[in-house]
């Protein structure tokens, strides 16, 4: 397994995760280009396997696309540049010979609006598992009932996975979503505020899930809600201007932080 | 991390509760502090006037207690205070409990000071247990700074000073079990002047204690039970 790294020039965040534990993604070094503007500045910090890790940090400072240079969806973006290094169970996720379509399998990811597809729920989860070449309906069955029981929608759709997705709550189809990605056996789950457009049963909810997930799965969480941060997370990581600041375990973090600028932020007094 | 500020929060509402909470501990640790004022002058001065002002002060201290409390239950519930704000709060409400401990042994002090005022001889006696009596009071008040000044030297000042404080209890201890043995008839009211002398060393552990909790508040490092070389060696060098 990997080490954690050195820390990138710049700032000096304390490393924070204690030596042996096993890390399931790492950023060396990342960097992130929009054209000229550069939204990361050598960010690095390696994420525990299977533990939830929330990435905080005030509007505009990186957090989204820090998640998106993680399963490469910056790609998409015309313009866009990468430096530095994306370790995935070790892997360089920017190796010329990766492939990006494994990739997003490992690396799944969930947005803050629920985006189902327009199809049925049975079919929401069986997508990705088509693509990977799942025929068989015994096997679509059984991977799809146990991808909505991982995402504790099971019960609810049991008898309903032949409806319109769209006909869900918004919890439901967030969770759907959710399965969607788990169906196709990631290890890591990016979830880009998932709880912002969910009630607050909702939101407790969903934060239960992430706790039963983060048995399997590893989970990186950006949210704005400082206390859903430190309420759900194993581990923060604080970003300021494209800069990682500060990661540690988070009880430590939010009682007693190193770094001045992270104190200023998870106590108000920061814009 | 560069020295604590606990104002300037972006809420201003916050920042004023935060802030009415620390005044109201300071104005609570005044009137505890004078509580010890008064028992010592009733001590030195074989007057037993100041007794019922002390019964009084101590509802105005009990009061506070709870009041105060109250407000850090609720900035807890609506706040979910975090860092150095929420190590403020949990400092705060310990510091309540031995607070309220010390306006108890004021109280006691008061109370043997009033047995003690018909009392001829002991005049040495007394002398050594107003001079404890004024340690006691400074270490409150140099404990109570700290916490207004989030001075962690001087909170390991004061810490250091119970050491004095103990020292000079135990040589007191001394003398008037030697007391007790010579004059056995004098047994009840030497007693009750080491029942008074252990009251002044146990407000001295009480300072000790808002001393540890000024250090959590600052460093962020949990300092009870440790010791005092093991605290200073874990705050560092410059303590």
């Amino acid at each position: 397994m990997t080490s954690l790294p050195e820390t990138a020039s710049g700032s000096d965040p304390a490393s924070g995760v204690t030596p042996g534990v096993e890390i399931a993604l790492e950023m060396r070094a990342l960097s992130l280009w929009y054209g000229n503007r550069q939204v990361l500045d050598g960010v690095s910090f390696g994420v525990p396997a299977r533990t939830i890790t929330a990435l905080i940090g005030p509007s505009g400072c990186g957090k989204s696309s820090l998640l998106r240079c993680l399963n490469r969806l910056n790609d998409e973006v015309a313009g866009c540049r990468v430096g530095g290094q994306v370790l995935v169970g070790g892997v360089d996720a920017y190796a010329k010979d990766a492939l990006v379509h494994e990739l997003r399998r490992r690396v799944g990811m969930v947005f803050q609006r629920p985006n189902p597809f327009p199809l049925t729920v049975y079919e929401n989860v069986a997508y990705g598992l088509r693509l990977l070449g799942v025929r068989r309906r015994r096997e679509l069955d059984e991977r799809i009932e146990f991808a909505l029981k991982s995402a504790s929608l099971w019960d609810e759709v049991a008898a309903r996975l032949d409806d319109s997705a769209l006909s869900l709550s918004l919890g439901q189809q967030q969770r759907l979503v959710i399965a969607r990605a788990i169906a196709v056996g990631p290890e890591i789950l990016l979830m880009d505020e998932p709880a912002s457009a969910l009630d607050p049963a909702a939101t407790l909810r969903f934060e239960e899930l992430l706790h039963e997930l983060a048995q399997r799965y590893t989970v990186l969480l950006v949210t704005h809600n400082m206390q859903q941060a430190a309420r759900v997370s194993d581990y923060t990581a604080f970003l300021h201007q494209g800069r990682l600041i500060e990661f540690g375990e988070t009880d430590a973090l939010f009682t007693n932080p190193h770094q001045r600028q992270t104190e200023d932020y998870i106590t108000g007094r920061y814009g | 991390m560069d020295r604590l500020h606990l104002s300037q929060h972006i809420s201003r509402q916050f920042n004023s509760e935060i802030e009415d909470v620390r005044r109201q501990v300071l104005a609570m640790g005044g009137l505890v502090e004078e509580q010890i004022a008064a028992a010592v002058h009733m001590l030195i001065e074989r007057d037993a006037a100041g007794g019922a002002e002390i019964r009084e002060r101590e509802q105005q201290v009990n009061a506070a207690e709870l009041a105060i409390d109250e407000r850090c239950a609720y900035i807890l519930a609506r706040r979910q205070p975090a860092a150095s704000d929420l190590r403020l709060v949990l400092a705060v409400v310990k510091m309540l409990a031995d607070l309220e401990r010390i306006g108890d042994e004021a109280k006691r002090i008061a109370r043997l000071a009033e047995g003690l005022v018909g009392e001829e001889g002991g005049t040495d006696i007394t002398a050594s247990l107003a001079e404890l009596g004024v340690q006691a009071r400074s270490m409150l008040r140099g404990a109570l700074d700290a916490f207004a000044r989030l001075d962690e030297t001087l909170a390991l000042d004061i810490m250091r000073r119970d050491k004095r404080l103990d020292a000079v209890y135990k040589g007191l201890f001394t003398i008037l079990v030697e007391r007790m043995q010579h004059v056995p008839d004098q047994i009840p009211v030497e007693l009750d002047r080491l029942w008074c002398a252990r009251s002044f060393e146990r407000i001295g552990d009480r300072c000790k204690n808002l001393c540890e909790y000024v250090l959590y508040l600052v460093r962020g490092k949990d300092v009870r039970h440790s010791g005092l070389a093991k605290t200073t060696g874990a705050l560092g060098s410059d303590a």
